[in-house]
């Protein structure tokens, strides 16, 4: 009898017990289980496919001369671990991965994580500025489009968008050089800064944000109009996905009641824009900005080469023809590693707006 | 009056004209129904009343609100006729409330606007009308999201929040049809309740007509865009005159004849836009004449208060 | 009794097709007739004119597109519409046999990964579970990856050319068609006419042939037109970064590439650019269109 009591008394306890776990860490975790798997596949994928080939990093990086002496050849290898089997490379790259050593690049002979560190930051100082901009505008317009849904404004900006969509990126950036570098004048041929400036020093690895942290205007400044035209560029190709996404989003919202209700209760139009219409609209809008990311972050490939940009996308570039696998890891690792953080960030920001997905 | 229309006429974007000629009239205080099956053109009247309608929709005729042309007002007019003056609750309350938006939010943005209340005596009314429509803990339920509520608990906020404004009639566009049965009852005696309470007048939409006789005084009998029949409620709903109305109570599934044969009526609803060109009703109609099929009929008096549009509506002996 | 008689009259669907159209609205104008809908003519005007470039290019084009001339970068004139470039190359010779290389290469690319896609779709959807998890999670690192980084890493390792930058697009691009056939095939496993089906002892092979196949054309169709653009552009992608068909072979991709030297000869670039540009914004015209009409759940998404 009394056992039972207690029994009957403590279940309830354990119950209690449970959700005291915050829903946000359980999720965390959850979500750093998906992302080491993640990034596992990515080694294990890019280690099949650079194995599966011909050719290997001997062929790209020694010169004819060096090919034809056997010996160079054997001691090339050996000195980047290919004379052994896949399976013991690829356990050796896992365990020194797990000692936090990314290995060593090929072809610039740095630690890859040094060279990541190099090359990240001026990357990210194109990338979040055009996902920023692309962010607002496409709101702004694709709200735009919905509201004016099926008249002139909309046409506009629906050609628009799919120009945009339908504009190769390195092409585009060819035109706006030759526009603003070659007949204008009025901005710089590409690269980061001025030869005349030496870069500030190193806090982010972001020019424009070191600059000012150090007060050196004249080289923000500069930093600045070197800017310009690849985020023009990047911001382009982004906003023209964006803007889609927006107008069906939004005129998915527009067609509920909850707009009709609002406007029923004698609300001025632009607060129910600004209130009902917006609030419910970016949600979507949200969830698909991870992939505009990972998109934008495409885009830098050929962005950077046109305007010598010294970012992640020509390091890809260079590491993909030198068959420099070490790099190539590397670069994978870090974009998956971004994919999976922003992903995280939007689901964070979505339980923020949505009350739906905060409370339960 | 305090709402009047006449000839009312609404056009569609795309020139298909939906409601015709409409005369609708509902008195301070009063309940008025409107019954019709879906795309009877009851909905789209209602809109009209709040321009609500599709943009480049055209409504003709004359609409008077509490000594205001409404088909007259400009953006602002409409403003504040909106939510002050008319006011609306939708059929499904899970898609009229805002799903991000705190209850406390939807219930005050327009009573500020139209009260010129402080949000703090906007948060003691928003108190005091959650009280009014029997929400428990209403305090607490400002600060919660619809979906944290029932359906017939959305549906008493959402009455809440047509009322916030002080208005002075009421559109209920089928308030209970997405709600069960039980829980229909209570809905209905709430806006029974604040009608006697507030002086509230409610223009009340449904198909169903056994809600119409628990709750409506006069009752407006809606086929394709047209006011068919209209009168007091109990005597349109136990001697019907026009063949559709006395068709609609033999197509009802709890039917008043307690003879439990029911009779569907032959054929299907108009398609709008592709009407005959008499009465809407003749190519279903067992009793059409030659009148019929030339122009539609005009309401004529049947009774005291009462009017049909049909020719054979005062020979008519129809048994419902 | 009376209960399962609701004999109620039938009510009118607001959201039936044939009483929109009745109703006549606006909005719903992706059902306008295609005389309507300029865009859409002109799209497929600009397609079936570069098909018939693509056909022609030996009779329309002024010269050899690979013959050298000593004329080199001279600009756009009555004997060279688009100049020529470098090595004194006629440059609307070879944007015209550019479209024998782009278009065909793009179709394949496009019908091998929808083959791909398509099929490993159907098997994920139709036998769920396992297989299913296995494959959304391959997709999922796929998609990890930014398109244009993975096929530059899969062309440069396996040798820059024509037959690899395919072999590479395809295999960045089969996910999409894997998802887009994966839930096409879960909508229709859901019915209740394939249980049904079930029941009365259909294979599941003649229920995929019967059933599933057929509710997944529309969509696959429509992606397939979309990605048909982006197949375009993302081949002129990687032949500009030199992972494309060999030199002297007239792609765009690597024409815009040469044009990037010297930026004052803007006619060895801004011409194949807008070679592309037109090819691929057809093609994205016409998959919209395409969509609003098969697929109604998009058609809003115009």
């Amino acid at each position: 009898m009394s056992a039972s009591v207690a029994a009957a008394g403590e279940a309830p306890a354990a119950a209690r017990r449970r959700p005291r776990v915050p829903h946000l860490v359980r999720f965390l975790a959850k979500r750093l289980a998906v992302t080491v798997g993640l990034l596992w596949g990515v080694t294990v994928v890019t280690f099949a496919l650079v194995h599966v080939v011909p050719g290997d990093s001997a062929t790209a990086n020694l010169s004819e001369q060096a090919l034809n002496d056997p010996a160079l050849v054997a001691a090339y290898r050996a000195r980047w671990g290919l004379d052994q089997p896949v399976y013991v490379q690829y356990l050796r790259y896992l365990w020194n991965l797990l000692h936090g050593d990314l290995g060593t690049s090929q072809q610039t002979g740095k630690p890859v994580l040094s060279d990541l560190a190099h090359y990240v930051p001026a990357t990210m100082e194109l990338a979040v500025p055009s996902m920023v901009l692309a962010l607002l505008i496409g709101t702004a317009v694709g709200m735009l489009a919905a509201v004016r849904h099926g008249r002139a404004t909309d046409q506009v900006v629906r050609v628009g968008s799919l120009l945009g969509l339908s504009t190769p990126p390195f092409w585009l950036s060819l035109v706006v050089l030759y526009q603003f570098f070659y007949l204008l004048g009025v901005s710089p041929s590409g690269g980061r800064l001025s030869t005349d400036f030496s870069p500030p020093p190193t806090v982010t690895g972001m020019y424009t944000v070191d600059s000012a942290l150090a007060g050196q205007w004249a080289e923000w400044w500069d930093a600045v109009q070197h800017l310009v035209l690849p985020v023009l560029v990047l911001t382009c190709l982004t906003v023209a996905t964006l803007i889609r996404f927006v107008r069906s989003a939004m005129l998915e919202v527009l067609s509920t009641d909850y707009i009709k209700a609002a406007h029923a209760k004698g609300l001025p139009g632009f607060t129910v824009l600004r209130r009902h219409l917006l609030r419910a609209g970016l949600v979507p809008v949200i969830t698909v900005s991870g992939l505009a990311f990972a998109a934008l972050l495409s885009g830098t490939v050929l962005v950077e080469n046109i305007f010598g940009w010294p970012g992640i996308g020509q390091y890809a570039y260079r590491s993909a023809t030198a068959l420099d696998l070490p790099s190539i890891l590397g670069v994978s690792l870090f974009v998956a590693l971004v994919y999976t953080v922003v992903n995280l960030i939007v689901d964070l920001v979505y339980g923020l707006i949505d009350p739906r997905i905060r409370l339960s | 009056m305090l709402l009047a229309t006449e000839g009312l006429t609404i056009t569609l974007p795309g020139g298909v004209p939906v409601v015709h000629d409409v005369s609708l009239e509902v008195g301070a205080g009063e309940i008025v129904g409107v019954a019709g099956e879906s795309g009877s053109g009851k909905s789209l009247t209602a809109q009209a009343l709040l321009n609500l309608l599709p943009a480049g929709s055209t409504v003709d005729g004359a609409a008077r609100f509490d000594g205001k042309d409404l088909l007259g007002l400009d953006r602002r007019g409409w403003q504040s006729v909106r939510g002050a003056g008319i006011s609306m609750v939708f059929q499904d309350p899970t898609a009229a409330l805002h799903p991000m938006l705190s209850v406390g939010t939807q219930l005050t943005e327009h009573m500020r606007r139209h009260l010129g209340l402080s949000r703090r005596a906007a948060r003691a009314r928003a108190v005091e009308l959650l009280d009014q429509v029997r929400i428990p803990d209403p305090e607490r339920t400002l600060r919660s999201y619809p979906h944290q509520f029932s359906g017939g608990m959305r549906q008493r906020v959402a009455i809440a929040i047509a009322l916030a404004a002080r208005p002075k009639l009421l559109i209920a566009d089928e308030p209970t049809t997405a709600l069960d049965v039980t829980v229909q009852a209570g809905i209905l005696a709430l806006l029974s309740r604040l009608r006697d309470e507030t002086g509230l007048s409610v223009l009340f939409i449904t198909h169903d007509l056994g809600v119409l006789s628990a709750l409506t005084a006069r009752t407006y009998v809606f086929y394709a865009g047209r006011v068919l029949e209209t009168g007091p409620t109990p005597a349109v709903l136990s001697t019907p005159r026009h063949p559709y109305t006395a068709a609609l109570l033999g197509a009802r599934p709890h039917g008043a004849t307690g003879t439990g044969a029911l009779q569907p009526i032959p054929g299907s609803p108009v398609i709008p836009g592709a009407a005959p060109p008499g009465c809407p009703f003749e190519p279903r109609c067992s009793y059409a004449v030659d009148a019929c099929r030339t122009a539609p009929p005009e309401l004529a008096r049947t009774g005291p208060d009462r009017y049909a549009a049909c020719p054979v509506a005062p020979e008519l002996e129809v048994s419902a | 009794m009376t209960e399962q008689t609701t004999q109620a009259p039938v009510p009118v669907d607001l959201t039936d097709r044939r009483v929109r159209k009745a109703l006549g609205r606006r909005d719903w104008f992706a059902h306008r007739p295609l005389w309507r809908q300029p865009l859409t003519v002109a799209a497929l005007v600009v397609v079936a004119g570069w098909l018939a470039v693509a056909a022609l290019a030996n009779v329309l084009a002024p010269y050899d597109p690979l013959q050298q001339d000593d004329a080199t970068y001279a600009p756009p004139s009555a004997a060279h519409w688009f100049g020529t470039d470098e090595l004194g190359r006629d440059i609307l010779s070879r944007l015209l046999f550019g479209a024998r290389l782009s278009i065909p290469l793009a179709l394949v690319i496009v019908v091998l990964a929808l083959a791909v896609g398509g099929v490993l779709g159907l098997v994920a959807g139709y036998l769920g579970r396992f297989v299913d998890e296995a494959l959304m999670r391959l997709t999922d690192l796929v998609f990890a990856f930014p398109q244009i980084i993975l096929a530059m890493a899969v062309s440069a390792a396996f040798g820059p050319s024509t037959r690899n930058a395919v072999l590479a697009l395809v295999i960045v691009s089969w996910p999409v068609y894997a998802r887009v056939i994966r839930s096409s095939v879960l909508t229709v496993r859901g019915e209740d006419y394939l249980h049904a089906a079930r029941l009365l002892g259909v294979g599941p092979v003649t229920a995929l042939r019967r059933d599933v196949v057929p509710n997944s054309v529309g969509p696959a169709v429509v992606l397939a037109t979309l990605e048909l653009g982006n197949a375009v552009l993302m081949l002129a992608a990687l032949s500009f970064l030199g992972l494309g068909p060999r030199p002297p072979a007239p792609e765009w991709g690597a024409m815009i590439a040469l044009g990037s030297h010297d930026l004052s000869k803007w006619w060895v670039s801004v011409f194949p650019g807008l070679a592309i540009l037109t090819v691929v914004l057809a093609c994205n015209v016409l998959g919209d269109a395409l969509r609003d009409r098969i697929d109604p759940r998009f058609a809003k998404g115009r």
